[in-house]
């Protein structure tokens, strides 16, 4: 079915086709080539026909040069909120649109709880559970405002943000739920000081300490409008009941999302191609009242052509989900077609909350393009 | 790092470390569309080990510019989608705004939906 672009059209003639213009693919080819078919059984002409010569043979040119992505690239913003947006990208390729998802869930650097250091925990939730439960806390700060912190570095004020979390239910109280409002920002540092286990250290020698702050970091300006506090103050972190606390000091550092999922900046982001609902033959009366009741989003509506007769027109194809219900039966196949549109994407990208859904998408096409300059530095 | 012939530049074989799907498909892609190339494509022998290779076969020219004009020609379609797409999201705002604005204008008679920016 998926016959080669040039091979077995060389009997066709585009001179035989009317009104064909020199330098254009014939209908069936641009069907092919544009849009993936989605048949009863499973969908056809997925992959995307890239290859520069593909249709040498009847005089067109493939390759996308750099001016024709340029004319031809939109982006429309559907939805945009706090949390959450819904754009299209109209022109590109999957293979872009994939790495650009792949980067927003695995490549954006956040803050995120790593290093727990728990004095007393007299819960019944464990150090460790706690510890992980603790990661997964989406922390309100520009992650960009941060460096890494490596193995060799110390901790400062440059590349941890340290909590601390203190909550006791006292004995004759009701159990209290700890959420995540509890947990405090310390600017100054970590206040808790290493143990040492020399016996025979010199009592006048300083104490050793777990962060080396230079200044408080209430002295950058971003933090003194907007402290550092988690996302959303009521994730439930553990339940205390009566005698029961818990005392402790969280480190949070930069990471992405492929070492640990807690550094993911989104709770997800997808995307799918836009769908394409066609009627091939005109659908009227009763066939045009089954078919707009099979649809379960509404995608069809019926209009009405006078003298009692109605028609079947596609109001919403946006919304269609490729249920393939339209299509199920026997004979609705020849009427409806279903099919997507090769390079129009619909993204959605939903955030933690650390960075704006906007912001989060610029940044991620930045780091595709520091990516493909260090391949250019490489082979330079 | 790059396995190639001596006396053939025109066929290579990139070897690049720390690297997986993400910049090898799109890079796969540029490729393709430009028409000095005849033949490329990319694998990743071990999913454990960050590897990837591109494999790049040309007409005739070295296929160590031909990947740097790839990579190069996908650095200015990502600056191009990225100038596209912030010119979008001001519009929206401002269009949303605008919006906002009539609502808040028009309608006298304390209208409960707040429009959110």
């Amino acid at each position: 079915m998926a016959e080669g672009a040039g091979e077995e059209k060389k009997k066709f003639s585009i001179w035989d086709l009317p009104d064909v213009p020199m330098g254009q693919l014939p209908p069936h080819l641009e069907l092919q080539r544009s849009r993936v078919s989605c048949n009863k059984d499973a969908p056809i002409h997925t992959e995307s026909i890239q290859y520069s010569g593909a249709y040498a043979s009847m005089g067109i040119d493939n390759s996308s040069r750099l001016d024709l992505f340029s004319n031809n690239f939109r982006v429309e913003v559907v939805r945009l909120n706090e949390d959450d947006i819904e754009f299209d990208m109209i022109g590109i390729d999957a293979a872009i649109a994939n790495s650009f998802r792949r980067i927003l869930i695995a490549e954006l650097p956040t803050m995120a709880i790593e290093k727990v250091l728990i004095a007393n925990n007299t819960s019944i939730i464990q150090d460790e559970v706690l510890a992980h439960r603790l990661g997964l806390v989406p922390i309100r700060v520009d992650p960009r405002l941060f460096d890494y912190l490596s193995e060799n570095d110390q901790p400062n004020e440059k590349n941890t943000i340290v909590f601390k979390l203190h909550v006791q239910c006292k004995r004759g109280s009701p159990r209290i739920t700890v959420k995540s409002d509890a947990l405090k920002w310390l600017p100054n540092g970590s206040e808790l000081v290493k143990e040492t286990r020399n016996a025979t250290s010199d009592s006048s020698s300083k104490p050793e300490i777990y962060t080396y702050f230079g200044c408080s970091q209430e002295t950058v300006p971003e933090f003194v409008k907007n402290p550092i506090i988690p996302k959303y103050p009521d994730i439930i972190i553990a339940k205390l009941g009566p005698g029961q606390e818990i005392e402790l000091e969280a480190h949070a550092v930069k990471g992405i999302g492929k070492t640990h999922a807690k550094w993911s900046p989104v709770a997800t982001a997808w995307y799918r191609m836009l769908p394409e609902v066609v009627l091939l033959e005109d659908i009227e009366d009763d066939l045009a009242e089954e078919l707009k009741s099979k649809c379960p989003v509404n995608v069809f509506d019926i209009e009405d052509l006078g003298k009692g007769r109605r028609r079947a027109t596609v109001a919403r194809p946006r919304a269609c989900t490729l249920c393939r219900e339209c299509i199920r039966g026997d004979d609705w196949e020849k009427r409806v077609a279903l099919r997507r549109v090769k390079d129009h994407f619909i993204f959605t990208i939903e955030s933690t909350g650390a960075l704006p859904p906007e912001v989060l998408f610029t940044e991620a096409v930045k780091i595709l393009e520091d990516k493909c300059e260090r391949v250019i530095t490489e082979l330079s | 790092m790059e396995h190639g012939s001596f006396t053939d530049n025109s066929v290579a074989t990139f070897s690049l470390t720390d690297e997986d799907h993400t910049i090898a498909n799109a890079v796969r892609f540029t490729l393709n569309q430009d028409p000095r190339v005849t033949f490329c494509g990319y694998s990743i022998s071990h999913p454990l080990e960050a590897r990837v290779n591109i494999r790049v076969e040309t007409t005739g020219g070295p296929a160590r510019e031909v990947l740097k004009d790839a990579c190069q020609n996908l650095m200015l379609m990502c600056r191009h989608v990225r100038c596209t797409f912030d010119k979008a999201v001001e519009d929206f705002k401002a269009s949303n705004a605008v919006k906002a604005m009539k609502i808040d204008s028009q309608d006298s008679s304390g209208d409960d939906s707040e429009e959110s920016e």
